[in-house]
């Protein structure tokens, strides 16, 4: 039952569950976008700031592993990816870079650059971050230009220096040419206003500050809806145009018309859960508009948003598809049977992921230990560690 | 053609030493002030002593100032072997990939679940929760520091793999040979106890400072004798792991210690150089220049520290090129130009393997296999020019262990002393050791810094020892874009360190006491 094949589906699964966890915890990033919006008084953007600063380190957590455990489950894809959409990759580690020191830096004296810098540095995560990690992972069933030949690697001495790479990538925006795919866009919008939806959940949820409440849950309608209408726009579009398909006998890729659409009613599991998931993101969202006093709904948006991403991306690796295409030679297609790491390697790392349930318990003892209480401004003092 | 080739792989190279080298300045911080302050939170709950609860808290306040900027120039490492090194990354990616996996799953979510318990976490869980927490948030630092160094020592010594020429990739067959081969245990506990030194260091300066202002009595002198006792504790065992690290080296990467010696010539029973000045005219391994203007030598010292035999023969640069001696297995060495040869052969036959497995020539494809197998152990140097590429730069690799080593040596008498006044509580009136204190923080990180330096300048041109190159190594990318994003990484890595040391000397001079 445990054979090569299993493996490589459940490090897919792991990578696609990852990837929800993600795009649950960029509720942060959503935060930080609304930091100057969102607020009307420094009091208030002070309680977004320390609200969102005790959250922060999880995302960062999850996707710094999401890339380890892509690499080692899938080294053929951060090698391709990486070393070729070089750009978008970059830039959306250097919206991360700034993150990192601007919730402890912002407001201790000596901290050179201003207050400003550092929560501008914030805002453009939140911005920037949670739209381009969308664009790029909107790739996955658009296609990159790139080529992959392995034999490259035997070139001594060629015409040029990078001859002997093995994947190289033909477009010269190395990954920015992502941009110019309007479908593309589609799903970085429609991660951006996730993310902000999300964090206005989370604000109604955790925020003793009536003000801020009312404003979260106007913000919320104001997000919700462009989201809804991007995320239907891509998975609409998504299912009706053609999909990287795989012969399971000849490894061989081609196009084939509606194929995410047929992945959905070929593997009805990952179907029902798709659906249940957007199901629970809107019951989220709208029950929450709905109720002034319902204060629950990050739990159903945020468990809705796991699910529909990781079954998304399920779509994309399972079924027998290609899940990073490229467009300049199908051939070259990225699938989770050429791209994985050996079977004694995922074998190995299966049994590291057996003491993930055991993080994962201690991840929410430790948060439900910090949140028995909303979060108000005078327990700040108290805690001792102010943002 | 030669010029560009040199640019990429120069630049990528410059772009992993910038970004490690800026990471590594926060790390040994995170390991070592990490256990102070979990010890001083330690005696805080035993004698339930307030002082020493403040005491921990200004430690933490600095920790996570120097905590934030570590997690920020740490996610650039990460990425950056795929962004960079593209083709390292599927080379080697089924064996280097698991424990950076391992290293986000188990070590990462330690250490940020934990850090906001022990930040956030004072009124709201136990105090015995709350030491925990401390203590934990000590282990996921080190344990990522585990398998980060596993990690890096599997490149320096790759075991536990097998190249596969279907996949045209190394494959790992042996998981614990990987993590717990000898050149990673001694390459973690070094790195790790030497961390310990640099938090003790720290430690001890910032409180020498007080003492000089008389400021803060009490938590000056906790803050010195936890500093001290485990600053002694902390080198003697570095200087332990070190000659273990020696020895490895000696074994595993004779180039190296040839290079961290700046010893041209093999010699039986060489000695160690205890004091010398490099020539600058020496260009070549092959003229006749000596490579000394001056040295003092310890007697057989290379030869016992390398070889544990005080007779042994310790092979030079020109050796290594040449070949000919005989290797602690009882082999006779091959020299560059036969190693090259094999290299090439070993190359050629993966080509020629896919080529016969494309014709369905099985046979073929079969010899072709046992070549590439038997050629295999030198596949790297198939990728190498002329002998001149075999050897690193040798006055930085010099200059850095023996910086690192005399640092080390003042680092043994500087804790024992300290130690030793703060005993007799004789620290305050000691002035002169009290600025020698303060002088002891840069030097601690010159130091930590040299020790790199001494590992990954020294193993060039290898990204895998014998296997890999870094010339075979990169991404297929312009020079201009890695310049780009090298100079970008230059300037926003230095204004943050800016900030987080102006941050940090705001937050010394205001004392454990703001709080």
């Amino acid at each position: 039952m445990i054979d090569y094949s299993f493996l490589q589906h459940y490090w897919w699964f792991i990578i696609s569950l990852l990837a929800g966890l993600l795009a649950f915890l960029l509720f942060v990033q959503g935060g930080q976008s609304m930091l100057f919006s969102l607020s009307k008084t420094d009091q208030h953007r002070f309680l977004l700031v320390n609200a969102l600063g005790r959250k922060w380190e999880y995302t960062f957590t999850t996707l710094v592993t999401f890339g380890g455990a892509f690499f080692a489950s899938f080294p053929l894809f951060y090698s391709t990816s990486f070393g070729g959409a070089y750009w978008v990759w970059m830039l959306i580690l250097l919206c991360f870079v700034i993150q990192a020191v601007s919730y402890e830096y912002q407001s201790k004296p000596g901290n050179t650059w201003g207050r400003t810098t550092y929560q501008s540095f914030l805002f453009i995560n939140g911005l920037f971050g949670t739209f381009l990690l969308g664009v790029a992972i909107a790739t996955f069933f658009t296609g990159s230009d790139f080529l992959v030949n392995k034999g490259n690697i035997t070139i001594m001495g060629g015409e040029t220096a990078t001859g002997l790479v093995i994947s190289q990538w033909q477009n010269p925006f190395h990954g920015l040419e992502a941009l110019l795919n309007f479908r593309n866009w589609t799903l970085g919008l429609a991660v951006f206003f996730l993310a902000r939806t999300l964090a206005c959940l989370f604000f109604i949820n955790r925020l003793a500050d009536q003000d801020l409440v009312a404003r979260s849950r106007k913000f919320l309608l104001y997000n919700a809806l462009p989201f809804v209408v991007f995320f239907l726009t891509f998975v609409i579009w998504t299912f009706l145009s053609k999909g990287f398909a795989v012969d399971p006998a000849t490894q061989i890729v081609s196009l084939v018309d509606y194929k995410y659409f047929f992945n959905l009613i070929e593997m009805p599991v990952v179907a029902i859960f798709f659906l249940l998931g957007v199901v629970l993101v809107l019951f989220g969202i709208i029950r929450s508009l709905i109720s002034s006093t319902y204060a629950s709904g990050i739990w159903f948006s945020g468990l809705g948003t796991v699910v529909t991403v990781c079954t998304l991306l399920l779509l994309a690796g399972y079924n027998n598809t290609a899940y990073y295409p490229s467009t300049a030679d199908l051939q070259s297609s990225l699938t989770i049977q050429n791209s994985s790491s050996s079977e004694f390697t995922l074998v190995a790392m299966s049994y590291a992921s057996i003491l993930v349930p055991f993080v994962l318990a201690y991840i929410i003892y430790a948060w439900g230990s910090l949140e028995r209480k909303k979060f108000k401004g005078e327990d700040l003092k108290e805690d001792g560690h102010v943002y | 053609m030669e010029l560009l080739n040199a640019s990429l792989v120069d630049w990528s190279r410059g772009q992993f030493a910038l970004t490690a080298m800026y990471h590594w300045l926060f790390v040994p911080l995170t390991l070592g002030l990490g256990v102070i302050m979990a010890i001083m939170e330690t005696a805080y709950v035993r004698t339930g002593n307030e002082q020493w609860k403040k005491t921990a808290k200004f430690w933490m306040n600095i920790f996570g100032v120097n905590f934030a900027i570590g997690v920020a120039t740490g996610l650039i490492m990460e990425f950056q072997f795929g962004t960079n090194w593209s083709n390292y990354s599927w080379f080697v990616g089924d064996i280097f990939g698991a424990p950076l996996a391992i290293e986000g799953m188990l070590a990462f979510f330690m250490e940020a679940t934990f850090i906001s318990i022990m930040f956030f976490g004072w009124t709201r869980v136990s105090k015995k929760m709350h030491l925990a927490s401390t203590w934990l948030v000590v282990l996921g630092a080190t344990l990522s520091a585990l398998w980060i160094l596993v990690a890096n020592a599997w490149m320096q010594y790759p075991i536990g793999m097998e190249f596969n020429p279907d996949t045209v990739r190394n494959e790992m067959n042996d998981f614990w040979a990987v993590a717990l081969s000898p050149v990673a245990i001694n390459k973690f506990f070094h790195t790790v106890v030497s961390s310990w030194i640099l938090g003790a260091a720290f430690v001890a300066g910032v409180a020498a400072w007080y003492m000089i202002k008389n400021r803060e009595p009490e938590f000056s002198r906790q803050s010195m004798k936890v500093a001290s006792i485990f600053g002694l504790v902390a080198v003697l065992l570095t200087a332990m792991t070190g000659d273990g690290s020696a020895h490895q080296v000696a074994q595993k990467q004779p180039m190296k210690l040839a290079a961290m010696e700046g010893l041209y010539e093999g010699q039986n029973g060489a000695g160690l150089i205890a004091v010398g000045l490099l020539n600058p005219e020496k260009k070549s391994y092959k003229d006749d220049v000596d490579p000394y203007i001056f040295k003092v030598e310890i007697p057989n010292a290379l030869a016992l520290l390398g070889y544990r035999d005080m007779d042994a023969f310790v092979p030079g640069i020109k050796d290594i090129i040449e070949g000919g001696y005989t290797t602690t297995t009882g082999e006779v060495a091959l020299s560059f130009v036969e190693k090259q040869e094999r290299g090439k052969q070993a190359i050629q036959a993966l080509a020629d393997y896919r080529t016969a497995k494309k014709g369905n020539n099985e046979t073929a494809a079969a010899e072709y296999k046992a070549k590439l197998k038997e050629n295999y152990p030198y596949f790297g140097y198939g990728y190498l020019d002329t002998p001149e590429q075999l050897v690193p730069n040798i006055p930085m690799v010099f200059w850095a262990f023996h910086i690192m080593v005399y640092i080390g040596g003042f680092f043994v008498v500087f804790f024992a002393v300290l130690w030793f006044f703060s005993y007799k509580k004789k620290l305050e009136t000691t002035k002169w050791l009290l600025w020698l204190s303060i002088l002891s923080v840069p030097l601690a990180y010159i130091c930590t810094q040299a020790g790199w330096i001494v590992a990954e300048v020294g193993r060039q041109p290898w990204t895998i020892q014998d296997v890999l190159p870094v010339q075979a190594a990169i991404s297929a990318l312009s020079v201009n874009s890695v310049i780009t994003t090298f100079i970008i990484f230059a300037v926003l890595f230095t204004a943050l360190l800016i900030a987080e040391i102006r941050i940090m000397l705001n937050q010394i001079k205001k004392g454990p006491k703001a709080d």
